[in-house]
């Protein structure tokens, strides 16, 4: 028996500030699973989440985003992510003033999680992290590490995360493994997990530490190939580059 | 309640009592009653009616535990009605009864602020204005805060203050103003000098807190005067409605290394007219000085100006004003900062930036889950959380926590 979708994308078009980026995209995403994405720069990955996240600037031109079963191709950001939409962003705003455990605080009680801030902070190494500006001055790791704290208050069944791996040095990738795992419930059986994580990396150096069951190649706006194993289509990028993997065979 | 009368500042006062402020509306002193101080009384704080302790809290002024103040002054409407000082080494009381206890007092009056500055400075003098006087003896320093609170009560007064305060050397004094209106929308005007003499190696925390009404005009003339390595550090906060404010504080910097940061919180309501800044004179070589403001307007009109002059080699000044404009009911963020350098080797800057609230900021909060207000308000309250350096940590806390209270009632 297979897993229920959790997000289904069909047939997607966004633009964004009038410029056409994604060219009909279908995904689908299934509880307790966790696919991956690959694409060269300025392919449509970033545009692609930001849309599924429901950020205003990414227009929907044409399609459907339904998520537990509830279309959300129109609804706003915030309730979005009170429903279960997560993110973890490649380029975060500084926001002055506003420090790193009270944003923590807010993803809790937005999402009404029980969750403790300090033992939160100490697992993802943040501790110190609380009484400064979010993302002011936080180096590439930092942020990333600052993104997985929100998330994992968050706790959201669908987690976007756009290169957590990039830019974080080799001690602390086993720790942003560790901590997608936690959110992705590594340690249930598999038939018990329900949360479902969406990754775009370029590496796939994450693949060491996460469980990715499908994977997509993402090219100018367009979905070239998925289905095969994660791993298989990072091989195939390396040996043939991402334009060939439209050749590769689609599940 | 009359002390010694100085004719030379009579004098200079009466030739002043027409002349108008040179920025700021113009008020028609004689459409408001003047009257003279009373002798100081000593009113003790549990006798203070209820409504009128709960106005001079909203100005971070408590009255109801003492234990955490190293002294306490309080000036109803013209009338110093209370003051204790609870610190050896550290005085606090009406400036009447000062000037009978030190002769070397008249020495300090109408030397940070000129007495002829414009006619709000000369009604002071012209009215013989009482007000407080704090002195921290060398090397000595204050424990806790003290506190100081002018109260207007009666519709249409003019209350007239003249503070001085004084920091001997090597002492530390930590000071809380709170400024606070009866309840109403009663007219009336503050008229409030303050002069500051900070000596060798003192240091001066200032942190003032207006409380006022929307028919309520304010011109306060602040100036200090600091020596050699002294501290001055002033923190002002206007969130509640007022009619209209000007002040433009300075600080000279004489003395060598001498150092003064200014920090305001200017919020503007509908109706707020707030015209202020702080102007920072740095003559002592190598003196130092941070002028910081976040203005917010939600409707009213805030002029935010800056004025740091080096004159000596080896100062160093920044100014920084940054300002918000919420909503959209028409009001209006003026930043004026001013640079001048008359000699080479001085080391001046300054940042302006007014703007709304970068919708980039709100959508990753939203992202979060919170609401657009929620996001909104939340970034707000970051805006006004001025780190403010220097300041001890249960002060810094008060002075957040009073922001906190304002914020509630605006946002
Ligand atoms: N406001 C905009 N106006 C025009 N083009 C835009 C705008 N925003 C994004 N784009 C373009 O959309 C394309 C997709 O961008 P996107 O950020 O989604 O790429 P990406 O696949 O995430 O790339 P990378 O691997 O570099 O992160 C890029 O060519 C980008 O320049
Ligand atoms: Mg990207």
């Amino acid at each position: 028996m297979s897993a229920p979708d959790l997000l289904v994308i069909e047939d997607l078009a966004v633009s964004v500030d009038g410029k056409d980026i994604l060219h009909g995209i279908n995904l689908v995403v299934k509880a307790g699973e966790t696919n991956v994405v690959f694409g060269p720069n300025g392919s449509g990955k970033t545009t692609l989440m930001m849309t599924i996240m429901g950020f205003p600037r990414y227009q929907v031109e044409r399609g459907k985003i339904t998520f537990k079963g509830v279309d959300v191709t129109h609804m706003p950001v915030d309730e979005r992510a009170r429903l279960g939409i997560g993110m973890s962003f490649q380029r975060p705003p500084v926001v002055k003033g506003v420090k790193t455990g009270d944003m923590v605080k807010a993803c809790l009680k937005a999402r009404n999680m029980t969750g403790d801030l300090a033992d939160l902070a100490e697992k993802t190494h943040m501790t110190e992290f609380l009484n400064r500006d979010i993302n002011s001055g936080f180096s590439g790791g930092e942020i990333k590490r600052s993104e997985l704290l929100q998330l994992l208050a968050q706790t959201p069944e669908l987690v976007l995360l756009d290169e957590p791996e990039s830019g974080v040095d080799l001690e602390n990738i086993a720790l942003i493994g560790e901590l997608i795992n936690e959110l992705l419930q590594k340690g249930c059986p598999i038939h018990q997990r329900c949360r479902s994580g969406l990754i775009i990396s370029h590496t796939g150096h994450i693949l060491d530490y996460v469980n990715a069951s499908t994977g997509y190649v993402l090219f100018n706006g367009r979905i070239i190939s998925c289905g095969a194993s994660p791993r298989d289509i990072l091989d195939n990028i390396k040996n043939k580059g991402y334009q060939e993997c439209a050749t590769c065979p689609i599940k | 309640m009359s002390h010694k009368i100085n004719p030379e500042f009579q004098e200079k006062a009466k030739k002043a009592k027409d002349k108008k402020a040179s920025l700021g509306k113009d008020i028609d002193l004689s459409s408001y009653q003047s009257e003279g101080s009373g002798s100081p009384l000593q009113i003790a704080p549990g006798d203070i009616a209820a409504e009128d302790k709960h106005r001079m809290l909203s100005a971070g002024v408590m009255l109801d535990d003492l234990s955490q103040r190293s002294g306490t002054f309080i000036q109803k409407d013209n009338t110093p009605i209370h003051h204790t000082a609870s610190q050896e080494g550290i005085e606090v009381m009406a400036t009447s009864e000062a000037l009978k206890k030190y002769e070397w007092l008249e020495e300090y009056l109408w030397k940070a602020v000129q007495v002829d500055a414009d006619k709000y400075t000369a009604h002071v003098e012209l009215n013989n204005a009482d007000g407080y006087f704090i002195r921290a003896l060398p090397g000595k320093k204050s424990v806790f805060p003290v506190q100081a609170c002018l109260y207007l009560a009666k519709s249409k007064l003019i209350q007239d203050v003249h503070n001085i305060i004084i920091a001997e050397e090597g002492s530390e004094l930590h000071i809380i103003t709170g400024c606070a209106v009866a309840k109403g929308r009663e007219p009336g005007l503050h008229l409030g000098v303050s002069e500051f003499y900070i000596k060798k190696g003192a240091k001066v925390t200032f942190s003032m807190i207006h409380s006022w009404s929307p028919e309520v005009e304010v011109r306060p003339r602040t100036g200090a005067i600091l020596e050699e390595d002294a501290q001055f550090m002033s923190n002002y906060v206007i969130m509640r409605p007022v009619h209209s404010l000007q002040s433009y504080p300075s600080a000279r910097c004489v003395g060598k290394n001498a150092t003064a940061r200014f920090n305001s919180i200017l919020v503007a309501t509908p109706g707020s007219h707030i015209d202020t800044g702080s102007k920072v004179i740095l003559e002592g070589e190598g003196s130092k000085t941070e002028v910081i403001s976040r203005a917010i307007t939600t409707g009213g009109t805030i002029v935010a100006r800056g004025y740091i002059e080096g004159a000596k080699p080896d100062v160093k000044g920044h100014l920084e004003c940054s300002g918000l404009i919420l909503g959209d009911n028409g009001g209006i963020i003026h930043a004026i900062p001013e640079l001048k350098g008359s000699i080479a080797g001085v080391d001046l800057s300054h940042e302006a930036a007014v703007g709304k609230i970068a919708e980039e900021e709100v959508e990753y909060l939203m992202a979060r889950g919170l609401t657009r207000e929620e996001a909104t308000a939340a970034i707000v309250r970051g805006f006004l959380n001025v780190d403010i350096v220097g300041l001890p940590a249960e002060l810094n806390a008060e002075l957040k926590k009073a922001i906190e209270e304002s914020e509630g009632e605006l946002f």
